[in-house]
């Protein structure tokens, strides 16, 4: 009896608690103002918070978010809409992370959902975002399948994709007599698609794959795998996987004197394993990356900001999700709803221009365009600062950087 | 000449890696054998103090500026002390209990260690330089050998033998055995069992920790690095034959071999390998291949 009480009293506590503030809002609610559904805009910041991506995202990515934020309510001048953000931690887990964003765009009011790195939790996510019609932009996950064959008109990939790293990487390789490759790759998906869209660039660009070794997710010893990779004589080891696995590969690779008669190719690295591997061992790889906090003015000053509260600079992710954010914002005052089928409309009419990109725009199919950068990682004697550690070595135009529309298998692309 | 389609010279190559890997799995598995031993607990913290060992000599010399061969004492030292603490204040009153007891105390260790050294230094991992006396790499006519994993070999190598001479040889370890046994007896001969134990299980966390180190230059310093080894060390252990030390020693070994011809011949499978031997030893002889059934 007792218990049924309390649940009725619950029941009600909750089912009254939405009201609430939206009865307070309502009679704050002016002319010109948005109008939104229940008085506010609710972002959530979806993450690995403590697992093997927690530095990309995680805990930099929140407080990305929050700075985008504040920034955008101090550039209103105090008459910005209501905006609240929350985060959660999916673990690298699919459904997990569908779990949470489902209460968050049932019981939560959650408008859009940003970062979601991990292409599996990314694409699980995205099909439910889809379903309630909400928005998600990505900033994290790698996968292309997010804007092309799983494509939603609710879903946006805004920072980078296994494209664009395997197009920006692999062809300016090539095209500076990289020849020969050999792979060494992740033996998962992210792995897989990885090491065949370098593949394929590199063949279009005349060069030639003469093989690859796979090899399991975490393995902590990567010498015997170098050894095959040495054995095959190419000019070039691509490293088709990430984090721990890339870091430990590039430390056996300069142990066993690989990087004297080969060169190495980071295909998805992120300036968190540079600064991890030191530059000792790093410099002289080529990689490619959507962000770099040193690239202009505004990004410098984003950066020494972010560094004031996280003692570390931003990867290309966490100042994705900054810009994301930001975007997000400008769209719904100038859509003058949070209604997602009008934001997602203004979003994909406006030019992006920020710290992040210089006018990025979002195409039909949900892929955000923007320039991307080849880098060179700086030798020790030519890093003055702390975290000054690349060089870029050439910009990638945005209408080169990512998939062709004509190639596109997206439903939503017109042809 | 080629075996299987690899040449003579790249297989000698893969097994001597093989052999670098085996030292570590040696090593781990020797120190879970000896805590399991004479102690009869299943120490699940094992992989989070070889991390412990890691990040020892990382802030050892971030911080205090000692470097390599210093940290190769001192960070075991450390690490061992912590782990004594950790007997004196919470196993010893797991003994009497079931080994269940034992493996979710350590194993709830390992989640709080590890997820302290995470919230601290972040999964990024730091950078830890190989020592300068050790830079290089010695042609050994079939391969270019690092002088660094030759050491990783020597010292591994050289430490399982005298804790195996120490335990089974010396009046010391016939203490240390006696006292796993029967230990109101030997306590009756005036020694002192208790302090015994802590000792032991301090040393046997020491190892670890040591192992830590030498692996510092090699893989990623990061908070999850004992995980990624600490389910194929226990393998190691169930395939040797929980307890038997000679067992770990030479079972650590020869698994480093097989899971390097296994990258060689089929790369994919180079993480589960060890696991279906295990399956099969088990099948075959339930006590490990050096275990006294009992």
């Amino acid at each position: 009896m007792k218990r049924k009480l309390i649940a009725v009293l619950v029941g009600a506590a909750l089912a009254s608690a939405p009201l609430a503030p939206a009865f307070a809002q309502a009679g704050k609610a002016a002319a010109g103002a948005p109008k939104l559904t229940d008085g506010v805009v609710r972002i959530g910041v979806l993450t690995d918070m403590s697992g093997l991506y927690s530095d990309l995202g995680g805990a930099g990515s929140v407080l990305a978010a929050k700075m985008a934020i504040d920034d955008f309510k101090a550039a209103e001048k105090g008459k910005a809409f209501p905006i609240d953000l929350v985060s959660a931690d999916h673990q690298n887990k699919a459904d997990v992370g569908a779990q949470k964003a489902r209460e968050w765009y049932d019981t939560q009011g959650v408008d859009m959902v940003t970062d979601v790195l991990n292409s599996a939790v990314a694409l699980a996510v995205a099909k439910l975002t889809a379903e309630k019609k909400r928005i998600l932009i990505d900033t994290g996950a790698a996968s292309t399948r997010l804007t092309n064959e799983d494509c939603s008109p609710y879903t946006v990939h805004y920072v980078y994709d296994t494209y664009s790293l395997a197009n920006g990487t692999g062809n300016a390789i090539v095209k500076g007599g990289g020849k020969t490759w050999f792979f060494l790759t992740a033996d998962y998906a992210f792995g897989h698609s990885l090491e065949s869209d370098t593949s394929n660039v590199v063949k279009a660009s005349g060069g030639q794959v003469l093989g690859a070794v796979r090899h399991p997710l975490n393995a902590s010893d990567f010498s015997s795998f170098l050894l095959q990779a040495q054995a095959s004589k190419a000019q070039v080891v691509g490293l088709a996987n990430a984090g721990g696995d890339t870091i430990n590969a590039i430390k056996a690779a300069n142990e066993f004197g690989l990087t004297k008669t080969q060169s190495l190719a980071g295909l998805l690295v992120f300036i968190t394993d540079i600064h991890s591997l030191g530059l000792q061992i790093a410099q002289g790889m080529m990689l490619t990356d959507g962000w770099y906090w040193d690239q202009n003015d505004e990004s410098r000053k984003f950066g020494k900001r972010y560094f004031e509260q996280l003692k570390k600079m931003p990867s290309m992710n966490q100042a994705g999700v900054y810009s994301a954010v930001t975007t997000y914002l400008k769209a719904v005052q100038a859509a003058g709803t949070d209604n997602s089928d009008a934001v997602m409309a203004q979003m994909k009419k406006m030019k992006i221009n920020d710290m992040f990109t210089r006018n990025g725009y979002i195409r039909a199919d949900g892929r955000m365009v923007h320039d991307m950068y080849l880098m060179q990682v700086k030798k020790p004697a030519d890093s003055k600062y702390p975290w000054d550690y690349f060089t870029v070595k050439a910009t990638i135009p945005a209408e080169e950087a990512f998939l062709p529309l004509a190639k596109s298998q997206c439903a939503l692309v017109k042809k | 000449m080629a075996i299987f389609g690899v040449p003579l010279q790249a297989m000698f190559g893969q097994l001597l890696l093989g052999l670098v890997n085996g030292s570590f799995y040696a090593m781990l598995s020797l120190g879970l054998a000896v805590i399991f031993g004479l102690l009869n607990i299943i120490n699940f913290t094992h992989g989070a103090v070889y991390m412990m060992g890691a990040y020892a000599a990382y802030i050892l010399m971030t911080v205090l500026g000692i470097g390599y061969w210093p940290a190769l004492v001192l960070a075991p030292l450390a690490v061992g002390i912590f782990g004594m603490v950790i007997e004196r204040t919470m196993l010893r009153w797991l003994y009497k209990l079931d080994h269940l007891y034992g493996f979710l105390l350590t194993f709830g260790l390992t989640l709080v260690l590890e997820g302290l050294f995470r919230s601290v230094y972040g999964v990024s991992g730091q950078p830890y330089p190989v020592p300068d006396l050790l830079r290089g790499a010695t042609d050994v006519g079939f391969m270019t050998l690092p002088n660094y994993r030759a050491w990783i070999v020597v010292a591994s190598l050289s430490v399982c033998l005298i804790t195996w001479y120490v335990i089974e040889r010396t009046k010391l370890g016939a203490y240390l055995r006696a006292g796993t046994e029967n230990p109101q007896l030997v306590q009756a001969f005036g020694i002192n069992v208790p302090l015994m134990v802590t000792l032991t299980y301090g040393f046997g966390v020491a190892l670890a920790a040591f192992a830590g180190v030498l692996a510092a230059p090699v893989i990623q310093v990061n908070p999850l690095m004992g995980s990624n080894l600490i389910i194929v060390v226990f393998a190691v252990v169930v395939i040797g034959g929980m307890g038997s030390i000679l067992g770990s020693i030479l079972t650590g070994l020869g698994l480093g071999i097989v899971e390097g011809l296994t990258k060689v011949y089929y790369p994919e499978a180079s993480s589960t390998v060890v696991f279906v031997i295990m399956a099969i030893v088990l099948m075959v002889r339930p006590a490990g291949l050096f275990g006294r059934e009992k």
